[in-house]
C-alpha cells in the first residue's frame, strides 16, 4: 500500500483549482498503486467541515485539516512532516503555483526526500512513481526516478486536470501541529493585494498581451488600441506588471492568470515558462517580436520577427478597415 | 551584518545547452558564466549595504562546483561581493536538488550569514527550489519570489507576488530570501572591479571541510534519478515572417487571421 498526500491551498474559502487538480491527479495515481489520496489544509475557520469534505468529489479519501498561518510556505512543511511521519505516505504531490515549489523543496530537506519540480506528466512503473518534467526551455523531457525517503512531485501550473471522479465526502481529520521556532518567524502583513485597475481578460476572445519589448508603459497604448480594434482585452506579462506597466489582474502566468481565447497576440513577450503555462492553451498564437531566436516563436502559430512599433499600428488600422468600422 | 550570496555557473545563454545521455547530467563543457539571475541577489547585497539602513560588514559568495566555477565567483566579486568561498569535492558530483541544497546550507553554517540572498532560478536547471532546501537546514524562515526588499533592526519587510496577488510578509533575520528579476536592475562591474576581481579572497573547501556527511550527497546519496532523457512530443512549427515591409507583412497578418476567422 502506497498512499500519497497533496496539498491543497485555499483563499477566502475557496480551493485553488491547481490544488484540485493534484488531488485529482493523486487519486488517479493512488488507485494504480493500490494506496489513497490524501489532502492537507492548513488555515483559519474558513476551512469548514462542508469545504474540506467537498475534496472527497475530486478523489480525495482523508482530508488532515490544520490550524496555522495561511500563505506561507514553512507552516505547510512542518504539517505535512508530521502527517507523513504518523501515516507513512509514500509521495507528496503539488499542483502547479509558487506555494508548492516552496513547500515541495522544504519538505525533501526536512524528510531527506527527493524532489522533481515542474512535472509534466507522472506515470506508474513497477508500483512505482516516475515524474517526467520538461528541461532546457522544453526541448527535452527528463524522468525522475526515486530511490528510498518520500518521493516528491512539484506539478507545473495547469499539468493536472481537475476531475471529479470521486464519490461522496472525504473524511477530515484535524491534526495538532508544532510549528517549528523558524516558522514562525515570517509574518503575513498583507496579503493578496490587487495593484492597479481590476480588469476582466478571462472571458475574452481576443487577448493582446504585452511584454518589456514594449519598451515603456506608454507602448500599452499599441497594444490597447489593437485589442480595441479586435474588441478584446489587453494582457501582461509578470515582468511588466511588477515594474508597474499594467495592472495586476491583466497578468498571465505562473502568478497570474491562465487563459485560453480564440486568439492571443504577444507583443514584445520572450516567452518565458512562467508566461508560456498561463497561455499555451490559447487556440491561435500569434507572436510579434524583435529578437529571432525569442523562444515565444517555438510556440507560436503565426511569428513575426520585427518591430512591433512600426506594425501594430498598421495592423490596427488594418484590422479596423477589414472590420469595416 | 553579513550577507551571503549563493551563485552558480551556468552554460552561457547563448551556447546550446544540452544533456549528457551516458551521465545523465547537463553537459557543461562550452562557455560558462555566471547564472544571470543571481546579479539580481548580489545587486540587492549591493543595495542593502549601500542603502545605510544597516551596517554590512561583508558580503560574500558562495558557490558549489567545479573547478571552472571559480569565474561566476570572479564576478560576483567583480559586482562588489568581497570575497568568495568556493566549495567543490569530487564526492559532490551528481547531486540532486535536495543534496546539492543541503552542501550548500553546511558551507553556509561555517559562514554564520544575518542574510542569505539567491537568484529565483538557475538559467540552467530552472529549480526554483534550492532557497526552501538551504533554508529548512539552516532552521531559517524563507521566502523565495521577492521583488521589494526592505532592511530594519533584524527585519526584513518582503514583498513579492503569490496566487492571488501582492503579499507583504515580515521574515526575522536570520533568513534564507530568494530575489525574482524585477526586484532591481543589476549594475554593470567597472574594469577596476573586473582587475582587481581575482585578488579578492577566495576560500576553497572540502566536503570534509564543511563537515558534509557524504552519504547524503552526490549520485549515491541523491534521492532523485534523473535520466533516460526524450524529445517531447512534436509540435507543427509555426509559419515565420521577417518583417522586411511592413504593409505586406500587414497584409499576411490579416490573411492568416481571415482565413482562420479571428476577425
Amino acid at each position: 500500500m502506497a498512499d500519497i498526500l497533496t496539498y491543497v491551498l485555499h483563499y477566502e474559502g475557496e480551493l485553488n483549482n491547481n490544488s484540485l487538480g493534484a488531488v485529482s491527479e493523486g487519486a488517479r495515481l493512488a488507485g494504480e498503486i493500490g494506496g489513497e489520496c490524501h489532502a492537507l489544509v492548513l488555515g483559519g475557520d474558513d476551512l469548514t467541515d462542508e469545504l474540506c469534505a467537498s475534496m472527497g468529489a475530486y478523489g480525495a479519501a482523508k482530508v488532515f485539516r490544520a490550524d496555522g498561518p495561511e500563505g506561507l510556505a514553512q507552516p505547510v512543511v512542518d504539517a505535512m512532516a508530521k502527517v507523513i511521519a504518523d501515516n507513512g505516505h509514500d509521495y507528496a504531490l503539488f499542483g502547479g503555483g509558487l506555494l508548492g515549489f516552496e513547500i515541495g523543496a522544504g519538505l525533501a530537506a526536512r524528510l531527506r526526500g527527493g524532489v522533481t519540480m515542474e512535472v509534466t506528466t507522472v506515470q506508474v512503473e513497477d508500483g512505482k512513481l516516475v515524474a517526467e518534467r520538461p528541461i532546457l526551455q522544453d526541448s527535452q523531457i527528463s524522468r525522475s526516478h526515486y530511490q528510498g525517503g518520500v518521493g516528491i512531485i512539484i506539478g507545473r501550473l495547469n499539468a493536472f486536470e481537475t476531475r471529479q471522479s470521486g464519490s461522496g465526502e472525504a473524511a477530515v481529520e484535524d491534526v495538532d501541529v508544532e510549528l517549528s521556532p523558524w516558522s514562525t518567524k515570517a509574518t503575513m502583513v498583507q496579503r493578496g493585494e490587487q495593484r492597479g485597475a481590476d480588469v476582466n481578460i478571462e472571458d475574452a476572445d481576443v487577448l493582446v498581451a504585452g511584454g518589456r519589448g514594449l519598451g515603456k508603459p506608454e507602448g500599452f497604448e499599441l497594444a490597447e488600441a489593437l485589442a480595441g480594434a479586435f474588441g478584446g482585452a489587453v494582457a501582461a506579462t509578470r515582468a511588466v506588471v511588477d515594474a508597474g506597466w499594467y495592472p495586476y489582474a491583466a497578468q498571465i502566468g505562473q502568478t497570474g492568470k491562465t487563459v485560453s481565447p480564440k486568439l492571443y497576440l504577444a507583443a514584445g513577450i520572450s516567452g518565458a515558462i512562467q508566461h508560456k503555462v498561463g497561455m499555451q492553451s490559447s487556440e491561435n498564437i500569434v507572436a510579434i517580436n524583435k529578437d529571432a531566436n525569442a523562444p515565444i516563436f517555438e510556440f507560436s502559430d503565426l511569428g513575426i520577427v520585427g518591430d512591433l512599433n512600426k506594425i501594430l499600428p498598421k495592423l490596427t488600422a488594418a484590422v479596423k478597415a477589414k472590420k469595416g468600422t | 551584518m553579513k550577507i551571503c550570496v549563493l551563485v552558480k555557473e551556468v552554460p552561457d545563454a547563448a551556447v546550446e545547452k544540452r544533456m549528457n545521455p551516458s551521465t545523465g547530467r547537463m553537459d557543461r563543457s562550452g562557455e560558462r558564466n555566471l547564472n544571470p539571475f543571481d546579479t539580481h541577489a548580489l545587486e540587492a547585497a549591493m543595495q542593502v549595504k549601500e542603502g545605510g539602513a544597516v551596517e554590512v560588514e561583508e558580503v560574500v559568495a558562495v558557490t558549489m562546483g567545479p573547478e571552472s566555477a571559480v569565474r561566476a565567483l570572479h564576478k560576483a566579486v567583480s559586482l562588489g561581493a568581497d570575497r568568495s568561498v568556493h566549495l567543490t569535492d569530487e564526492v559532490l558530483v551528481g547531486s540532486d536538488v535536495a543534496a546539492t541544497g543541503y552542501a550548500l546550507a553546511q558551507a553556509l553554517r561555517t559562514e554564520q550569514p544575518d542574510l542569505v540572498l539567491l537568484g529565483q532560478q538557475s538559467d540552467d536547471g530552472e529549480c526554483y527550489t534550492i532557497g526552501a532546501v538551504v533554508a529548512d537546514h539552516l532552521q531559517m524562515p524563507s521566502l523565495t519570489q521577492v521583488v521589494k526588499m526592505d532592511v530594519s533592526h533584524g527585519k526584513l519587510r518582503c514583498e513579492r507576488q503569490a496566487e492571488y496577488g501582492y503579499d507583504t510578509v515580515e521574515v526575522e533575520l536570520p533568513a534564507v530570501i530568494s530575489v525574482g528579476d524585477a526586484i532591481n536592475e543589476p549594475r554593470y562591474p567597472s574594469l577596476k572591479a573586473i582587475m582587481g576581481a581575482k585578488k579578492k579572497p577566495l576560500d576553497a573547501k572540502s566536503a570534509a571541510d564543511v563537515e558534509i556527511d557524504t552519504g547524503l550527497v552526490g549520485a549515491e546519496g541523491s534521492r532523485v534519478q534523473c535520466g533516460e532523457f526524450k524529445a517531447p512530443p512534436a509540435k507543427e512549427s509555426g509559419q515565420i515572417i521577417e518583417d522586411d515591409n511592413t504593409d505586406e507583412t500587414v497584409a499576411k497578418i490579416i490573411a492568416w487571421l481571415d482565413e482562420r476567422k479571428l476577425i
